[in-house]
């Protein structure tokens, strides 16, 4: 079997200004985001030959194709489920790299996630499809938003654990602290204290107004391209060792509710297990983390999906402060979706590759390693960049 | 135009209905809270699906649940408030006695005082528009 390990890389990133209202449209995001991938790569746009996004991402391949000018295309490919495509369309790039169908493939999100299509506000549809007879259990008795789904095994997680609202609050405001000093951040020079948070209005118990992420306007792209050919280009490769895409028994679109345990993301767990083993690394090795955190209670489960910690200990990882710059795993150092912005998961990798190269706005001491994961609550996936 | 209740009180957002899963909701505007069998392996599943995931088989029945369970879980809704809904909206995952959990909604309760584990059963409810959907309040003993 061919392994992925050390296959690919990213080898340029791009990112628009992330906003509340873009006034454009998202193919001129989309546009804006993969042109500035190839630069940051030194790349030709003409190069491109490969173009992957999300299936809720509204910019078909061929337009964004068209629109900058890429060359032929020999693939092309979307990815479902939301924000678990985060790392789903890097998965599809290194596959595509490794085994030679295309050289230099983009990724891309261009979203007017506030001003226009706000994922907030839930699902409707009028087609009878099996995805829609799923959402239908749920919207008819007013159960519409992810933040309604999200909560209720959130709220399982910790009557089981003990988990508090202040711990809650301890991930909300770690993150804030990263994007004080990004100037990218929805909250750039924006602090937030416990009082604050706490004082912040409930939306979904247990979920405030803080544990939810951000709605914004912007794109991000990535260029994934083979190692190889990633140390001749401009910027340091953030080496793939290890992605893997995971949906496990029982998977629902966000209402996972019929397991029979609900205080873990057993799909996280598969995706741990594949790229730990896939890698030859262990959870110490892993310097720092990305988190998916759509929601603050999402980067607590993940922890321990992670092996960051043990089942239930994932509050004690919090109160020591081991999320933080100088604690055992800084994660999010940009702000993450709570305090960065939205771009559904690729800003999170985006930083991911920037800890690799040693750019962020919060470098850490060390970060040889870094994982990555995508959406929670829906099929995910899960990356680890490595240095060259 | 759609009919006149719906045009003067918002009501809450219909159910698509698909082979899958109207049945279900014909037995609801029956009266009656019921759940999936596999007429194969007898396992019971919830929500509906056209086959059994245990034996593969695409036979299946159903039964008529006691309406008795346990909160599993809940989430209060506070916002966005949608059209049609009371807030704050008490959502519940209830462990039915039969062993398969339901979504629903608790009524008559008030939402500080929720908790896990409290026995519940079901009422049918119908709304102002003559949908009914199964809810659930707190068990009377």
């Amino acid at each position: 079997m061919l392994s992925l390990k050390n296959q690919a890389a990213v080898a340029g990133i791009g990112c628009t200004e992330f906003s509340k209202n873009s006034g454009r449209s998202e193919l001129s995001l989309a546009s804006e985001a993969v042109v500035a991938a190839a630069a940051d790569a030194g790349l030709p746009v003409s190069e491109i030959d490969g173009l992957v996004s999300y299936t809720l991402d509204p910019t078909d391949e061929i337009e964004l194709a068209r629109s900058v000018g890429a060359g032929d295309l020999t693939f092309y490919s979307k990815i479902n489920y939301g924000g678990g495509a985060a790392v789903g369309v890097v998965h599809q790039a290194v596959m595509a790299v490794a085994t030679g169908q295309a050289k230099n493939v983009v990724v891309y999100r261009g979203m007017n996630g506030r001003s226009g299509q706000r994922n907030g506000q839930g699902v409707s549809g009028e087609i009878v499809t099996s995805d829609l007879v799923h959402w239908s259990w749920y919207q008819v008795y007013g159960m519409v938003t992810p933040g309604s789904w999200i909560a209720m095994i959130a709220h399982k997680y910790m009557h089981k654990y003990g988990l508090t609202a202040e711990d809650l609050g301890r991930v909300a405001i770690s993150q804030r602290n990263y994007a004080l000093t990004n100037p990218r951040a929805f909250g750039y020079q924006k602090p937030l204290d416990m009082e604050t948070y706490l004082a912040s209005k409930m939306i979904a118990s247990p979920l405030r107004l803080y544990d939810f992420c951000q709605e914004s306007d912007g794109a991000c792209a990535l260029l994934i391209t083979s190692t190889e050919r990633a140390r001749d280009l401009k910027q340091k490769p953030a080496v793939i060792r290890g992605i893997t895409q995971a949906s496990t028994q029982g998977q629902e679109q966000m209402t996972s509710f019929y397991r029979n345990e609900l205080e873990s993301l057993p799909e996280m767990e598969l995706a741990a297990k594949r790229v730990y083993a896939q890698s030859g690394l262990s959870p110490a090795d892993i310097d720092a983390t990305c988190l998916y955190d759509a929601f603050s209670s999402e980067v607590i489960m993940q922890l321990e999906s992670f092996g960051f910690c043990g089942k239930g200990e994932a509050k004690d990882f919090v109160r020591d402060g081991n999320l933080d710059i100088d604690g055992r795993l800084p994660n999010n150092t940009h702000g993450g979706l709570l305090s960065e912005a939205y771009i559904h998961g690729l800003n999170n990798v985006a930083e991911g590759v920037r800890l690799i190269r040693g750019t962020s706005t919060n470098q850490p001491k060390k970060a040889e390693h870094v994982l990555v994961s995508s959406g929670v609550g829906v099929p995910t996936g899960a990356v680890i960049f490595g240095k060259d | 135009m759609s009919n006149a209740v719906s045009d003067t009180v918002p009501s809450r957002i219909k159910p698509v209905l698909g082979h899958d899963n109207k049945w279900w909701w014909d037995q609801a505007a029956a009266g009656q809270l019921v759940i999936q069998r596999c007429t194969s392996c007898q396992q019971l599943r919830h929500p509906p699906r056209p086959m059994c995931n245990h034996c593969q088989s695409m036979d299946w029945d159903y039964i008529q649940a006691s309406g008795k369970g346990i909160i599993c879980s809940y989430t209060v809704l506070h916002h966005p408030k949608f059209p049609g809904y009371d807030y704050p909206l008490v959502i519940i995952l209830v462990d039915l006695e039969e062993g398969t959990r339901f979504t629903s909604q608790l009524i008559d309760c008030d939402p500080d005082a929720v908790d896990f584990g409290m026995a519940v059963e079901m009422v049918m409810q119908k709304d102002a528009d003559g949908f009914q959907l199964p809810v659930f309040k707190l068990a009377s003993n």
